[in-house]
């Protein structure tokens, strides 16, 4: 594996490709060159002193060497800047985006919100029509959530937001919203624990993420009438989530890919087209975040059970 | 009647929700951009604000400080509405003063109300 890593590591055509660079401002050629380079002069430095013994010809052979090996230095430092500024542009880009999204996309959703009123004529007209402009809306609210979420969690050095949190209450909280949806496809949510109403310092805001995404997923992917089971256990220094749904499961051959950015299951789009691959992906990083683990086990036409476990804390340190 | 300041340069949102809460028996007042809403403000003593905080003239953040500074408004309960993200924001915001962050795109006219609702505890 180690080696394989390597090669591919090697394979600096590839490499530039990837990142869509020309090679003189590829770093991964330009650091193959730099000790292809450093290797020639040592050997034809010692060839040359070997034939000449002024101590001047090997200097200046040195000096040379050293003069090419500055100027590529240059280039990889300034790929390496081009690299950075194009990092650092990627997430304004991503910021001032999702705002000028959200905006309109507010201005629709409210818009509607107001018109299908009780108290407003239009009520009895387009009934339909206007849910489904509604559920389109918070279908892009979503991606243009799910993709701030992602380089949220891709901003690696970003700290972890502790906060005390009633953990049973916010999980009933999540719950319930869930009902309404769960209610019109004939799927039951059931919740068990034994835990206690007791505030616990975690991530809040990244966990309701986490627990959304499964929830989303176990309620959608649920085909015909089902049950999704949550169970939420504290034992010791850990907090256990599990949830569990009996709907269309996943393929052996896509358990290795389930956690990979903008991945969807090939059974999953033959039954639901609708979905950005993110929500697992943005799942797992929180959780990693956290210092804990995520992993599930599903059988395809079975079921999935999706479980993480996060160590908790009692008190701030 | 309890009054509320809005202070908003986004035409659509502003309707809407003077709209809605106009219907849920509030009296809202407009602002288009940071200036005069703090004028708005000053003269008219609202129980709340709901405040953008991107704006022209005036940005949310200095309203928001400038609100906090003046004796006659600093007490006046601030909601910062709008769709920057969370996590670069909320405590700028917090740590200036504002009772509470919300992310328009993200919540419901009602539960907007719900919002306003709990922190003029009614």
């Amino acid at each position: 594996m180690y080696i394989k890593k390597i090669c591919e590591s090697l394979n600096f055509v590839k490499q530039c490709r990837k990142y869509n660079l020309g090679l003189w401002q590829c770093p991964s050629f330009l650091f193959l060159l730099t000790g292809l380079i450093i290797i020639i002069a040592m050997i034809s430095t010692y060839l040359v002193a070997m034939k000449y013994t002024q101590p001047e010809i090997v200097a200046l052979i040195v000096i040379a060497i050293t003069t090419i090996l500055f100027i590529i230095n240059h280039f990889i430092i300034q790929s390496v800047e081009k690299l950075t500024e194009a990092n650092r542009m990627k997430s304004e880009f991503i910021s001032i985006v999702s705002h000028q999204l959200r905006t309109p996309l507010t201005g629709i959703k409210w818009t509607l919100n107001l018109i299908t009123r009780k108290e407003e004529k239009v009520k009895n007209c387009h009934t339909q029509e206007l849910k489904e402009i509604s559920e389109n809306n918070e279908r892009m609210i979503k991606l243009v959530n799910d993709l701030l979420d992602v380089s949220k969690v891709e901003q690696k050095n970003i700290s972890l937001a502790l906060e005390k949190t009633d953990i049973k209450e916010l999980l009933q909280k999540i719950i319930e919203e869930y009902i309404p949806m769960a209610k019109a496809k004939n799927i039951k949510i059931n919740l068990e624990t034994k835990m206690n109403s007791l505030p616990i310092l975690i991530d809040k805001q990244g966990i309701e993420i986490v627990i959304r995404n499964l929830m989303d997923n176990a309620v959608k992917y649920i085909k015909k009438k089902g049950e999704v089971k949550i169970s939420l256990i504290k034992k010791n220094k850990l907090l256990r989530f599990e949830i569990e749904d009996n709907g269309v499961g996943i393929p052996k051959n896509d358990h290795k890919n389930i956690f990979q950015k903008f991945f969807r299951s090939r059974n999953i789009m033959k039954h639901e087209t609708i979905g950005t691959g993110l929500g697992l992906f943005i799942a797992k990083s929180i959780i990693k975040k956290s210092k804990g683990k995520i992993w599930f086990h599903s059988q395809e036409n079975k079921g999935t059970t999706f479980w993480f476990e996060i160590p908790i804390k009692n008190k701030i340190k | 009647m309890k009054k509320i300041l809005f202070i908003e340069d986004e035409p659509t949102i502003q309707k809407a929700i003077s709209r809605f809460l106009e219907q849920e028996g509030y009296e809202v007042k407009n602002a288009l951009d940071g200036e005069l809403g703090l004028e708005i403000a000053k003269k008219m003593i609202p129980d709340l604000i709901l405040l953008d905080l991107i704006l022209p003239k005036k940005n949310g953040f200095e309203v928001l400080k400038e609100l906090k500074k003046d004796d006659s408004t600093k007490n006046i309960p601030v909601i910062a509405l709008t769709n920057l993200e969370e996590s670069d924001n909320i405590e700028k915001v917090l740590s200036l003063g504002a009772t509470a962050y919300l992310i328009k795109a993200n919540y419901k006219l009602e539960e907007i109300v719900e919002k306003i609702k709990q922190v003029l505890n009614q």
